[in-house]
């Protein structure tokens, strides 16, 4: 296990903190992304609090790895999770999706500090992230970048031709990329299976050229060694897929595609909360039966 | 801003406009590190050998894959690169038009997009691949400058223009060769923005850019020796922010504008023209010539500018019917101008 006890802990508790601010947020909003959301806290805390050099002190970093969000419309995951970073203020998100606040369903680069690109058009974020890697190979730099997506977002086939410029570039020995995909296996319409089939999946992936490495999502000790082994780096590009639950966490919406975008009444927040405080309790007895 | 060009007066009539493009941007990439090229398979069509020689680590061919170019573009200009990107201008502007909104635009960054192939200048290749309606596509685009160079010479100027200024640009140019309209020995004073009167000319004003400006040269020749008509020509090289000094002064003096264009007639050149004269709130004749909600034909270039009326006899042609237009008759024109 790449992980200490402590570090898992610690790991645990933020990306339990992020679920609780993300449902709060959402029930400021009113509505919310919540299923692609909780899908992707544990890779996203994973990315910001562990694996990403990234100071929030310091944003503009040129030298700081480079994320992009792809699947765009979890703002009200990354907002909280900017929050949590101190690169949003917290009272802020009260004013999410709201005229005139600067945060609201995608987030605007040029608005969120140290959010590294705007995203929102799917399978956009792939060819973004590929150019990123370019450029730092261009200035010298070591930095990495790191590419979330979507699993529904895969019907695009930009994000294919942007999985043949990495592997390419890489092959030229140009480009740092590492892909993770959100498998979440729902999107707005249904199962991704029977919208558009995906499947087989994984083999789309080799067969572009990648390294893959099947994951569950909500496995953080699981995910960071997959983490590990992508960033140390292969001939080969890495896909990490990160086999998730959409709207993990939460009983009611956890599975079900129709909490791709939904809304919250008062006695639907109280379900979620506790519902939030359980889920995160069980993964904390986790730490402490399995942690080294 | 001509000041720099290293080839000659006489070479920039030899060159196809890409291929002065090609050298310019080589030229600066010698100067700009920062400056990076891609191209979706088309580095030879497009002219950017030249770079991709010199600099290849700066030089990225996706692929046929234009969506993909545009986005790759975005990334490199966020992470504090110039990026020229270039291909035809049809698939620039509509294959690729989501990512240059979103990921070029919206994020306003140093994307340079170098649309090749312009108008009907493909001529032979067909509708699949003419580009008529690229200016009206990308003219809404926030933070998007447009430039449609009316020769090499001008093409040079654009192209710097665009490496030194920031944010996003559209710069349309022709396949194969332009008529020269520019001594490439002459500083003319290019600018971003600003038109440039070609012709001098109180009767009528055509205003016209990227290949049309010379066709309304020859025009205005035709009308003042044949028809002692003084017609003024204006280059509005760039669209956008169109000079609207210009419009309203030739609105004031001429009270009469026809507006040339290798481009549909719907969101372009003449469109933007007519948005100034409206607003200037003066009464103004406008015929706006280019292609008129029709699909061209197959065919060279040239005769297919005489088809559409935007080549000199089609402007002559046009000028003299708007000549014979009493504009002052009509009661509710009667402004004073």
């Amino acid at each position: 296990m790449a992980l200490t006890k402590q570090e898992w802990l610690d790991l645990e508790k933020k990306a339990a903190e992020l679920r609780e601010l993300c449902l709060d947020t959402v029930n400021w909003a009113g509505s919310g992304h919540w299923g692609g959301s909780s899908s992707c806290a544990d890779i996203m805390t994973l990315l910001y609090y562990k694996y990403a050099n990234f100071d929030p002190k310091n944003p503009a970093d040129p030298d700081r790895d480079r994320i992009v969000v792809s699947k765009g419309h979890v703002g009200i995951l990354l907002a909280p999770l900017f929050a949590m970073l101190g690169l949003v203020k917290k009272e802020d998100l009260k004013t999410f999706n709201l005229t005139g606040s600067k945060l609201g369903i995608h987030l605007d680069s040029n608005k969120v500090k140290g959010l590294d690109s705007s995203t929102g058009s799917l399978g956009h974020g792939s060819s973004i992230a590929v150019g990123m890697a370019l450029a730092a190979k261009l200035q010298g730099k070591k930095y990495k970048t790191f590419l979330v997506l979507g699993d529904g977002e895969c019907d695009e086939g930009s994000v294919w031709e942007a999985a043949m410029s990495t592997a390419h570039f890489k092959n030229r020995g140009t480009l740092d990329l590492i892909t993770i995909v959100d498998r979440n296996h729902n999107m707005i319409d249904g199962n991704t299976e029977d919208v558009m089939a995906l499947e087989p999946f994984e083999d789309k992936w080799k067969a572009f050229g990648f390294e893959t490495i099947v994951v569950n999502g909500h496995d953080i000790p699981a995910l960071a060694d997959a983490l590990e082994r992508a960033i140390a780096g292969g001939a080969k590009p890495f896909c990490i897929i990160a086999d998730t639950v959409k709207g993990e966490g939460v009983s009611y919406a956890a599975g079900n595609y129709k909490w791709h975008y939904g809304a919250l009444d008062e006695a639907k927040y109280t379900t979620a909360k506790k519902d939030l405080a359980e889920y995160a309790a069980k993964r904390i007895e986790r730490v402490n039966k399995e942690g080294k | 801003m001509a000041g720099g060009i290293t080839f000659t007066a006489v070479e920039s009539t030899k060159l196809a406009t890409a291929e002065i493009f090609g050298k310019t941007i080589a030229e600066l990439g010698e100067k700009d590190p920062k400056i990076v090229c891609l191209s979706p398979d088309l580095a030879t069509s497009t002219k950017m050998k030249d770079f991709l020689d010199k600099y290849p680590e700066r030089f990225f061919n996706v692929g046929i894959a234009e969506q993909n170019m545009i986005g790759i573009a975005a990334g490199l200009a966020k992470s504090g690169m110039t990026a020229f990107a270039s291909c035809f201008s049809v698939f620039a502007s509509l294959r690729a038009l989501d990512q240059v909104h979103t990921d070029v635009c919206y994020q306003n960054v140093n994307v340079k997009i170098i649309g090749t192939h312009g108008g009907t200048s493909f001529g032979q290749a067909g509708s699949t691949h003419h580009a008529i309606e690229d200016i009206g596509v990308i003219r809404p685009l926030v933070n998007m400058t447009i430039i449609v160079p009316a020769d090499g010479i001008e093409t040079a100027n654009a192209v710097r223009a665009a490496a030194a200024t920031d944010g996003p640009f559209y710069i349309r140019i022709n396949r194969g060769f332009d008529n020269v309209v520019y001594d490439a020995k002459k500083d003319y004073g290019f600018q971003v923005g600003k038109a440039v009167e070609m012709i001098e000319g109180t009767d009528i004003t055509i205003i016209a850019c990227g290949s049309c400006v010379y066709q309304a040269m020859q025009a205005a020749s035709i009308l003042n020796f044949d028809h002692k008509i003084k017609a003024r020509v204006l280059n509005m090289h760039t669209i956008k922010p169109i000079d609207r000094e210009a419009v309203l002064k030739a609105v004031a003096e001429t009270r009469k504008i026809v507006t040339v264009e290798d481009h549909t007639v719907i969101g372009g050149l003449g469109s933007a023209v007519a948005e100034v004269i409206v607003e200037g709130g003066k009464a103004c004749m406008l015929r706006k010539l280019g292609l008129q909600d029709k699909f061209s034909a197959i065919g060279l270039h040239e005769d297919l500018m005489a088809m559409h009326e935007i080549d000199a006899q089609g402007i002559v042609k046009n000028v003299l019917e708007v000549m014979k237009l009493d504009i002052e008759k009509d009661e509710f024109w009667g402004d004073e101008v």
